[in-house]
């Protein structure tokens, strides 16, 4: 939707992309051995996806994902922390950094998003100097697979799901709204995708390690594409439940589900079961 | 008023939640260290003494000698944060999970690859569980980290 000559262009989101950030997914990739037979159906299911964002390319993807006490730890617990840096080092999380380019992001953007939804009453913190951990490049790897230099910038967005409480689902969605109005109002010719990322089902820790819900992912997804309404409606205890302790990470895909239309076609869904503990998951979705 | 905590019940899990914060503040933040490679060289060379160096119950510290995550989540450690001590002893996280559900790697790796944890496995899990261990016992007598006795005279 571009406006008519001599009107200032506003950024557009175009598409929302969601997928698990498995560590081991990275490590797979960073040694070559995306094609072994353990990985291969997995990274076979983003073919497609690698396809479809090199004719479709954005500018800017704005990431949602969250730290695994990298970046963040006891000392600072942000829930929602928007990255307005001009690049992002690539994370030491205690193997050396993954060999992958660094993160260049879109301060313009971000600042701009920042001030737009604290003024709708979500209490955004900024940060700058940090280092990104698996949770945002694992997801630029399934989509990018091993460039030189990732060909979009990025505005990392960051949700504290590891200490209780993270966000509720009805939060992250209304959230979601609020970031996509700040993007329509932004001037600038921007193509815009919002990524959300982590799940779906998996549990790391206890005696419950392993645990694994099929038949609640494959009804997650249904929902988080016709009925995200629905989904805003399950607790976090809900989620716990139903998809694991760490499968809680969903609330981050209803931030993304509410930056898009009402309205939006699925172009493309894969799902795959396991990535070392955890089930992955990963849709395309376009607005209509 | 009491914080509402409705998730108590499910079988084989420790939610991370405010009490658990407060008494693994320390012990995380240990975890936390050995992101520096220099730090886990020091902890590797004598483990007690690099522990001594954190104001942490002693409860915590032995599980960590003991490598007993199921007793680390009890005593407040995040698995994300004990996950250090994974990279530091150099095993991978799928071998660090299996060893808290009492499988071997190899057999855990196969259930994965089977497809996972069943959900109708909570209910075998719900009748092993053990009751926690209550909170307030750690913090109290000669256990307590020296910041928080003084904290509380």
């Amino acid at each position: 939707m571009r406006p008519p000559n001599g009107a200032t262009a506003v950024a557009r989101v175009t598409a929302g992309v969601t997928m698990s950030h498995v560590p081991a997914i990275g490590a797979a990739s960073d040694l070559g051995k995306a094609g072994d037979g353990y990985w291969q159906p997995l990274f076979a299911g983003f073919e497609f996806s690698r396809r479809w964002i090199a004719q479709r390319k954005p500018d800017v993807i704005f990431l949602v994902y969250n730290d695994h006490a990298t970046a963040f730890d006891l000392n600072l617990i942000p829930t929602f922390a928007i990255g307005c840096g001009d690049e992002y080092e690539i994370a030491d999380e205690g193997w050396g950094p993954r060999p992958v380019p660094k993160v260049v992001g879109a301060p313009d953007l971000a600042w701009y998003i920042r001030q737009a939804v604290i003024q709708e009453d979500f209490d955004l913190t900024a940060v700058s100097n940090v280092a990104v951990d698996h949770g945002l490049t694992v997801p630029l790897t399934l989509m990018f697979d091993r460039p030189d230099a990732w060909p979009v910038l990025v505005v990392p967005f960051a949700v504290n799901v590891i200490v209780y409480p993270p966000p509720s689902a009805r939060r992250c969605f209304e959230l979601g709204k609020a970031i996509r109005r700040a993007i329509d109002s932004f001037e600038a010719d921007l193509d815009v995708q919002v990524w959300g990322t982590g799940g779906m089902s998996h549990q790391l820790q206890g005696p419950r390690a392993g645990f694994i819900n099929q038949e609640f992912d494959a009804r997650f997804l249904d929902a988080l594409v016709e009925d995200p309404e629905h989904l805003c409606q399950l607790s976090l205890l809900d989620y716990m439940r139903q998809a694991g302790s760490e499968g809680v990470e969903l609330v981050m895909w209803l931030i993304m589900r509410g930056a898009l239309n009402d309205q939006v076609t699925e172009l493309h869904r894969h799902y795959h079961v396991p990535a070392s503990n955890t089930a992955v998951g990963h849709l395309i979705l376009e607005n209509r | 008023m009491a914080l509402d905590k409705p998730y108590g019940d499910i079988p084989g899990t420790t939610v991370f939640d405010a009490d658990m914060a407060r008494l693994g503040f320390h012990a995380n933040q240990f975890c936390m260290s050995l992101m520096k490679s220099e730090n886990r060289q020091r902890f590797l060379a004598d483990e007690r003494a690099y522990l001594d160096e954190w104001p942490m119950a002693e409860e915590q510290k032995r599980a960590f000698l003991d490598r007993d995550y199921n007793r680390l989540l009890e005593l407040g450690v995040n698995v994300y944060y004990f996950g250090k001590l994974f990279f530091t002893d150099g095993i991978s996280f799928e071998k660090g999970a299996a060893s808290m559900t009492g499988m071997t790697q190899e057999a855990y790796r196969a259930m994965m690859i089977s497809g996972g944890r069943r959900p109708e496995d909570d209910v075998r899990l719900a009748s092993a569980d053990r009751p926690r261990s209550p909170r307030h016992r750690l913090g109290q007598g000669a256990d307590a980290p020296a910041e928080r006795r003084d904290r509380r005279g």
